[in-house]
């Protein structure tokens, strides 16, 4: 196998795709949020579980689509299991891109972006049944583009 | 549209052409040569095609149209020539009823507003298949959103043929409009037109056919065929992009009102009211893409040095011969029918592989093909897969290409599959 075929798929990410860090449900879930994207058809759902002081004690996925978009939703997960939520909002896109590692171009981006895209809404989405508010600390911080709708069905949403 | 027809022509030779194409000469930036499989997205341009719009820039360019110094005479000249050319190809009566627009999807849209407005009344019905590319569906939910028509839907086979019998049943005395895909751009179907427009003439609609992925690769008549309208793109058979083309019956497009107004489609104008044009002039608002026009002309006239006849045949080959290559590989699902009921169009499926990982190794080989939906979410959900590898020929790709496309995949599998 050349070198060219792998700049893309690094092992790293190969080895992601073919065993991803927490893929499956989480239980006692309090924020949940599901996207796609619609031009291919990756699909990437995010499960967490965040304590009153914002720390993410559980975090999961769910999805199907390209190597690229399941393998960066499993990098992500795994980067941030264990964090707070602040340090989610911080992570930006540019961040995302260098911690997946293989050289994107634009249409692969997308792909890799999708994780990124929903944890961003997931933060700010309670689980069905439960109407908590984001904590204090956090919503004074958000600065970024208007909050996404709240709920665990899938939707549509812009950048974060 | 006779498949069987294909047999008794001269055989084609691809590298006669494509010394004609120095693009399919590129080797990529990793070294490998290019396989061009992406014909069904768009088609290379023969550096005749190139030659006349440079030529025409450099010599005769002027506007066309009520021009009367000597470059407005040559370019009306050329355009009209054009205009011809592209009657000649698809057999209409007279080039009036050829209407230049900036497309396909330009052609269907003009349809759907000039006559659909026009002519549907609450209650209406629309025969749609479910085959069919975005262009030829969307401008009917518009229409049928603004006029309270229904759509209705001929469904597909498990092989992707369409179900004939269900045409009968859907069509009724409140179907207007059947449209309809000539060879589908996913599944390569090529649909048996002149059964379909027998029977939609019967029960009193008329019939729009998308040629898009049908005039580029087989001898299209209109007359034989009888279709009401016909649309299709100039840069899917060699032509620039910008450029398309709406045939349509006489007195349907007399009948309808003009779709956009403005210079060039009137015959008088007051401050209260206009009047419109004549045909084909009534429907071609604005300066037209002139150089497009001419160029697309020149793509006719190459075309038929090629031969439509000896294209279609050519394509079946290297059809068949894809198909040989594909259904050896493991995990590894072709959509539609087999070779002999469909245009030179691979669509496929490979377990536990995404399309857009398939596609993006076989760029690695230098394999240009397209992953995704092709611009048919209905057909991907009725085919219950949310994307497929497209492999789409002309007659400028060989079989030698085709074979590239086995050990490519067999590559990529063991990249992505390696448990």
């Amino acid at each position: 196998m050349s070198t060219g075929e792998e700049e893309l798929y690094l092992e790293h990410v190969l080895a992601h795709y073919e065993e991803p860090y927490h893929r499956g449900r989480c239980a006692h879930c309090t924020h949940v949020h599901e996207d796609l994207n619609p031009l291919c058809g990756d699909r990437i759902r995010m499960e967490l579980q965040i304590d009153d002081k914002g720390t993410i004690k559980e975090i999961w996925f769910e999805g199907d689509g390209c190597c690229i978009s399941q393998a960066a939703a499993s990098m992500l997960v795994e980067r941030f299991d264990g964090n707070h939520i602040d340090e989610v909002k911080k992570f930006t896109a540019a961040d995302m891109l260098a911690m997946f590692g293989a050289r994107l171009t634009p249409n692969r981006q997308k792909c890799a972006l999708l994780s990124w895209r929903v944890l961003q809404a997931a933060i700010y989405s309670p689980a069905d049944g439960q109407s908590q508010p984001a904590p204090q600390q956090c919503t004074e911080q958000n600065s970024q583009a208007a909050q996404p709708p709240t709920g665990s069905g899938p939707t549509l949403s812009g950048s974060c | 549209m006779s498949v069987a027809a294909r047999e008794s022509v001269p055989a084609l030779e691809p590298e006669q052409w494509r010394s004609d194409f120095p693009i399919l000469r590129r080797v990529l930036p990793n070294g490998t040569k290019l396989t061009y499989f992406d014909n069904a997205a768009t088609t290379q341009r023969p550096r005749q095609v190139v030659d006349a719009i440079v030529q025409t820039y450099e010599r005769h360019y002027a506007n066309v149209l009520r021009g009367v110094h000597t470059l407005a005479e040559e370019s009306d000249n050329l355009y009209a020539a054009a205009r011809e050319k592209v009657r000649a190809l698809i057999n209409a009566p007279s080039a009036e009823q050829v209407i230049f627009t900036y497309g396909a999807t330009s052609a269907i849209n003009l349809v759907a507003r000039s006559w659909g407005d026009a002519t549907l009344r609450s209650g209406d019905e629309i025969l749609l298949t479910e085959m069919e590319h975005h262009s030829n569906l969307v401008p009917w939910q518009q229409l049928a959103a603004r006029r309270g028509a229904a759509i209705r839907w001929i469904p597909i086979t498990d092989d992707g043929l369409l179900e004939l019998d269900a045409l009968d049943r859907l069509l009724s005395d409140r179907t207007r409009l059947v449209a309809v895909t000539a060879v589908s751009n996913v599944l390569g179907t090529i649909n048996p037109l002149e059964e379909i427009i027998r029977r939609a003439h019967a029960a009193g609609a008329i019939v729009l056919v998308d040629g898009a992925q049908a005039v580029p690769h087989m001898p299209i008549d209109v007359q034989a065929l009888d279709c009401d309208f016909l649309a299709f793109s100039g840069h899917k058979m060699l032509g620039p992009t910008g450029i398309g083309v709406l045939y349509g019956k006489r007195e349907l497009l007399e009948s309808m009102p003009p779709f956009l107004g403005g210079g060039g489609m009137i015959r008088l104008v007051e401050m209260e009211r206009f009047t419109p044009g004549d045909l084909p002039h009534k429907f071609e608002a604005g300066t037209p893409p002139i150089v497009e026009a001419i160029a697309l002309g020149a793509a006719v006239d190459y075309l038929n040095r090629v031969g439509l006849a000896a294209i279609h045949a050519y394509e079946l080959r290297l059809t068949h011969r894809a198909h040989q290559c594909l259904q050896s590989l493991p995990g590894l699902r072709i959509f539609g029918p087999k070779p002999e009921q469909k245009g030179g169009i691979v669509s496929f499926a490979l377990d536990r592989l995404h399309a857009h990982d398939v596609a993006q190794l076989l760029d690695r080989a230098g394999i240009a093909v397209r992953a995704g939906h092709h611009c048919t979410m209905p057909l991907h959900k009725r085919l219950g897969v949310p994307a497929t590898t497209r492999a789409s020929f002309y007659f400028y790709n060989t079989l030698e290409e085709v074979d590239r496309l086995g050990p490519a995949l067999e590559r990529a599998m063991h990249t992505l599959r390696r448990k």
